[in-house]
């Protein structure tokens, strides 16, 4: 081979490249004639098969990319791989016509990108294709054949796709180039660009990616590396549909987006929560569903078989009215809604499914699982704040982040603007003057006398409660047939009825302290909170004192029925010795007062009615006072939209907590109850849509609106809280509360954790119980709670360590660019001088106060008094752009900024302020070295425009 | 408008999804909204069609907001300056509104929206359109001159570190990536 042709072989290897975009704007030009395009591989590859395994192999999987996306690059690729390299001098000429078209093309989009792919790829595969010279030509007369058949393809390039001996450092390069492609591609979005531009840039990426990183590996690893790159990006089309599904699998989107753009992120924060309320709800409702509701309905023993399933005679006779099925006794009582329906048998049905074990776990494990999910949130929250706890720029973020941008509704606007204002004059004023007090021993009284009042709410209304409690245990002994309505619910309904006046109540006490309002906001939610608690808990409180009486009413029931069953083995033995199981309809049997039963009762009562209550609560406070607010404004002597009444805002402490609340008795009383989450799922999803109907109907903005993502951790920590106070009687009642004789999956046993040791016994091998039996003894538990104790304080001790480094290095920060600071001025006031005499520019009043704090040194002053001469009334921005200017000379700011980040005083980043990254090849903007530039020849098929199938 | 779906060819839809911050659901829904902005003879080919400032005014998700003009102005690409906008521009606007766009991106633009004279610093002039622009347009609600003052003075004496009376992006950008509240707030949604 002359030297020469080496040298055009040399361009080959560039070629291979760009014989790629030309071979594809032809069969994109051909684009519709299919056969033939897949004939044309076909042939291709059969021919390489006869040659070489890799390059058969490397062809399959790229044309298998191919036609899975349907691209053309991929082709390119592959063509440009197996058969670039033979290509001859004649095929060559087109191509590269047509790729200096496009690279100048290109070029004017992005230089960089063109030079790196026009500089490097051209060189690296030039020194690849010198050393491949001497076993190509060998090739090329067998290659000759089967050329004819490819000719109409354009490149008519032969395939040849032998190893070809790439240097190490090459590949490197190579696979680092391609990286950085890749990484590109992936960040592109995060540029600031046009997305004209990002089109061409990503254009360019991929294909150079496409082109290229087939080249990558060798032997046996580029078979695997070709496979590899085309899994992977299976998987991004794959992740992508896949986020794709998700996102459109979240319910209620459009309907939250409207009430966001209404009212702005904070009441959309409510509706999100809710929504996130129901996601945990649906997990738990399936949990129970699942594994207890549905095996027990169906492989249980039928209704009617045992007692304990079915209604006893004293009240078959109401057990279908609805008033009974209302409160939640009669044939709901008996049905698997309850605890006490489920049997104690181990296994049930064919599939000798563990009923007790299985309700047992899921109790354990929804309460589990919810603590899991609240504290993922929180801490994913938690990350996401970012820092946000320092005040150092409380008025920056004042102006430059206080606008909600969500906000579409003019209303919603005007009242932003108002509350934007009064925030800036607050803060000026709280600037201006640390806060005077006028007169402190009169608001320090008030605010005792107010935090007084609120503790009289909250005792007193733990004793209404507790007194209800009791007086409706009275009812319940004497009878409850002998009551009414009122004295049925009365607990129900004085809690609800507490849990909507005592908040209002709060409001009114708290107006007498005079707090600011953030610090009001925080009591007035810290005292609901209480409230809610307070209640809940004497609630707890009272249900323990009947629990207590049901064991005792249980154990002469129990002695009761010995000596009832006694007596009906006295009368019917003698009559059918032959049948021992004496027959009695389960209905007459006596039974123990189910003490779990009862409970579950009372939470569903409870959440009902709180839903009930809530419901209610919007009707009439919000539709009914909208509807009368908007028609009787024509016929009333007052303004009632503005004035009164007018319409109500929509109270998002209020109702997080009410959620937060209830989620509360959920998860309390699901163990008793497994109908529970069923019913939270139904209030939940009903209230999501009554909410968002009554907030766009008949809510306005709020006035005093705060911030989501600030109180949204807030609102986990109470839900944790709650969490943890919910799970303690729960598992209080579970562990050191004998279940009831007669009821319930554990009924025989004397603990409900019982049903563990019996599995173990009985299921598992002996020697698992005996780990687990040295496992379990206090001798291992305490040390592993000893340890786990360590390591919480070893890593609260890391993460303090880490909040101090954080510390120091902002103060370090804080010092340099003060550092930076002086030396900007001294630099600046220097050349300030220097260009003084012939301009006669001058330092504005304004920037002199503004270095207050600096030394306001002496040149300065001199300054000043040397040009007073009628230049005070010069504009602020004339003063900006000369200090600017001066300061252009300057040294690049302090270290932590990166160099381009000066380009404030760049030209407006409309141009890119950040290029990508990516070694740059000095002087070589497209071409490789060698390959003319031929803009005079034209390749037979113009770049048509592209086809999308 | 049913088949308006399919309006987009399915490789750039991919491209747009691999440039922007947005899902394939939002991007039609973006380009469903886009389409209807455009009087009907034009909807044929809403991609390479422009949507006049006037008209984006009227999006509701637009109408409310004080800096509508900025923000049609930053991402407009219009060679003529009126400030109308390609569907690419609008996809772009949406993508840095949208809820995924990292807070980076974010406040590079929040900057080129608040530099209200464009010339790549938060000056003393920027600041107080921004001030007016956040205070709405009642009499009543606007700030005094002396509170103005003020308040552009605290405001420079807390970000311009440099200390050069402007604020320039890297100087934004440090104070605004501190905000809490600065990505939830900086977001459009259609």
């Amino acid at each position: 081979m002359t030297k020469q042709d080496k040298s055009t072989e040399g361009n080959d290897g560039n070629d291979d490249n760009e014989e790629g975009s030309a071979v594809e704007n032809e069969e994109a030009a051909k684009g519709t004639d299919k056969g033939r395009k897949r004939a044309t591989p076909r042939t291709r590859r059969a021919h390489a098969r006869g040659r070489d395994r890799h390059g058969d192999e490397e062809d399959e999987d790229g044309e298998d990319g191919a036609r899975r996306t349907g691209h053309r690059r991929h082709r390119s690729r592959r063509r440009g791989r197996a058969a670039g390299n033979e290509a001859s001098d004649s095929d060559m000429e087109p191509a590269k016509a047509r790729k200096n078209q496009a690279n100048q093309k290109s070029k004017e989009d992005d230089e960089e990108e063109e030079d790196e792919k026009g500089g490097k790829g051209g060189k690296g595969k030039n020194e690849k294709k010198g050393d491949k010279k001497p076993d190509k030509k060998g090739k090329k007369e067998k290659a000759n054949k089967k050329k004819k058949d490819k000719k109409k393809s354009g490149s008519g390039s032969d395939s040849e796709s032998e190893e070809e001996p790439i240097t190490e450092e090459e590949l490197a390069k190579l696979k680092e180039e391609v990286e950085e492609k890749k990484k590109l591609i992936a960040t592109l979005r995060n540029k600031p660009w046009k997305m004209k531009k990002k089109l061409s840039v990503l254009k360019e990426a991929q294909l150079f990616v496409e082109k290229f990183e087939g080249a990558l590996g060798k032997g046996k690893g580029k078979k695997f590396y070709a496979y590899k790159v085309m899994m992977t990006k299976k998987w991004m089309k794959f992740q992508r549909d896949f986020e794709n599904f998700k996102t459109a699998c979240i319910p209620w989107e459009m309907k939250i987006k409207e009430i966001e753009s209404h009212f702005g992120s904070s009441v959309a924060s409510y509706f999100i929560f809710l929504r996130w309320m129901y996601g945990i709800n649906m997990i738990l409702f399936g949990l129970t569903f699942g594994l207890v509701m549905v095996p027990e309905a169906l492989m249980g023993k039928p209704y009617g078989s045992l007692p304990r399933k079915t209604v006893p005679r004293a009240e078959e006779a109401t057990a279908m009215n609805f008033a009974t099925l209302w409160d939640f006794s009669g044939l709901a009582q008996y049905s698997v809604l309850f605890y006490g329906y489920y049997n104690n048998q181990r296994t049930i049905g064919w599939l000798k499914f563990r009923m007790p074990l299985s309700y047992f776990l899921v109790g354990v494990g929804s309460i589990g699982y919810s603590f899991m999910v609240v504290t993922r949130t929180m801490a994913k929250n938690a990350n996401d704040d970012g820092g946000g706890d320092d005040t150092s720029f409380n008025f920056s973020w004042k102006m430059f982040t206080s606008w909600d941008y969500l906000i579409g509704n003019p209303e919603t606007a005007d009242n932003k603007f108002a509350s934007i204002t009064t925030s800036f004059k607050e803060a000026i004023v709280e600037e201006q003057e640390s806060r005077k007090e006028e007169n402190i021993h009169l608001t320090r009284f008030l605010r005792v006398l107010a935090n007084f009042l609120a503790l009289c709410t909250l005792a007193g209304s733990g004793y209404l409660i507790f007194f209800v409690v009791r007086r409706s245990q009275q009812f319940a002994l004497e009878g409850l047939e002998n009551y009414g309505w009122w004295e049925r619910n009365e607990v129900n309904t004085v809690m609800s009825l507490l849990g909507m006046f005592c908040p209002t109540l709060f409001d009114v006490i708290s107006s007498l302290e005079n707090y600011h309002p953030r610090i009001a906001l925080r009591w007035q939610l810290g005292r609901i909170f209480a409230l809610f608690l307070g209640n809940l808990y004497t609630f707890i409180i009272a249900l323990m004192d009947e629990i207590n009486l049901k064991l005792e009413e249980e154990k002469i029931v129990k002695y009761n029925m010995t000596i009832w069953e006694a007596s009906l083995y006295n009368g019917t033995i003698p009559e059918n010795s032959t049948a021992p199981p004496i027959q009695v309809d389960p209905a007459d049997v006596p039974r123990g007062p189910c003490w779990e039963t009862m409970v579950g009762q009372e939470f569903v009562r409870l959440v009902v009615s709180d839903m009930m209550t809530t419901y209610i609560t919007i009707l009439i406070g919000d539709f009914l006072r909208a509807v009368f607010v908007r028609f009787f404004n024509y016929c009333w002597c007052w303004d009632l939209e503005y004035g009164f009444p007018s319409y109500s805002e929509f109270d998002i402490s209020g109702n997080v907590l009410g959620l937060i609340f209830n989620q509360g008795m959920i998860w309390m009383g699901s163990f008793y109850a497994p109908c529970l989450p069923a019913i939270n799922v139904f209030r939940l999803h009903t209230s999501m849509y009554l909410q968002c109907w009554a907030v766009m109907c008949c809510n306005v903005p709020q006035e005093r609106v705060f911030k989501a993502s600030r109180s949204n951790n807030f609102y986990m920590a109470m839900l944790l809280f709650i969490l943890f106070l919910s799970t303690l009687p729960a598992v209080y009642t579970i562990v050191s509360i004998p279940p009831s004789f007669d009821c319930g999956p554990f009924s025989g046993k004397t603990r409900m954790y019982e049903v563990i040791s019996e599995t173990l016994e009985h299921d598992f091998p002996s020697w698992f119980g005996k780990v687990f039996g040295y496992a379990s003894n206090p001798g291992l538990i305490l040390p592993f709670i000893l340890l786990m104790v360590l390591s919480i304080y070893y890593l609260n001790a890391t993460s303090k360590s880490y909040k101090e480094a954080n510390l120091e290095l902002k103060k370090k920060l804080q010092s340099q660019a003060e550092e930076n600071k002086r030396r900007n001025k001294q630099k600046a006031q220097k050349s300030n001088e220097q260009e003084e005499n012939p301009f006669e520019t001058e330092p504005s009043p304004a920037k002199a106060k503004g270095d207050k704090q600096d030394e306001s040194t002496p040149n300065k002053d001199g300054k000043k008094g040397q040009d007073g001469n009628g230049s005070k009334n010069t504009g602020q921005p004339q003063e900006a752009s000369s200090s600017q200017t001066l300061q252009r000379p300057g040294p690049v700011l302090n270290g932590h900024y990166p160099p381009q980040s000066r380009g404030g005083n760049l030209p407006p980043p409309s141009i890119a302020v950040t290029r990508p990254p990516g070694p740059r090849r000095p002087g070589v903007p497209g071409y490789p070295p060698g390959n003319p530039c031929l803009p005079g020849m034209q390749p037979g098929m113009p770049r048509g425009p592209p086809m999308y199938r | 408008m049913g088949g308006s779906a399919s309006l987009i060819p399915r490789d750039l839809l991919g491209e747009y999804q691999e440039l922007t911050f947005l899902s394939k659901q939002e991007i039609l829904l973006a380009y469903k909204r886009f389409s209807e902005l455009l009087p009907k003879e034009e909807r044929e080919n809403a991609c390479s069609a422009r949507v006049p400032k006037s008209q984006i005014l009227t999006l509701p998700e637009l109408r409310a907001n004080p800096f509508q003009h900025r923000i049609c102005h930053v991402f407009s690409t219009s060679e003529t300056r009126d400030d109308s906008m390609s569907f690419e521009d609008f996809l772009d606007m949406l993508s840095v509104f949208s809820d995924s766009a990292t807070s980076d991106v974010k406040s590079h633009y929040a900057f080129r929206i608040f530099d209200f004279d464009d010339d790549g610093t938060l000056d003393r002039k920027d600041l107080e359109q921004l001030v007016n622009c956040l205070t709405g347009q009642g009499e009543e609600s606007r700030l005094s001159r002396a509170e103005m003052e003020q308040l552009i003075q605290n405001i420079l004496e807390e970000s311009d570190i440099d200390k050069d009376g402007t604020i320039n992006l890297s100087e934004f950008q440090h104070v605004v990536s501190r905000s809490p509240d600065f990505a939830s707030s900086f977001k459009i949604v259609l």
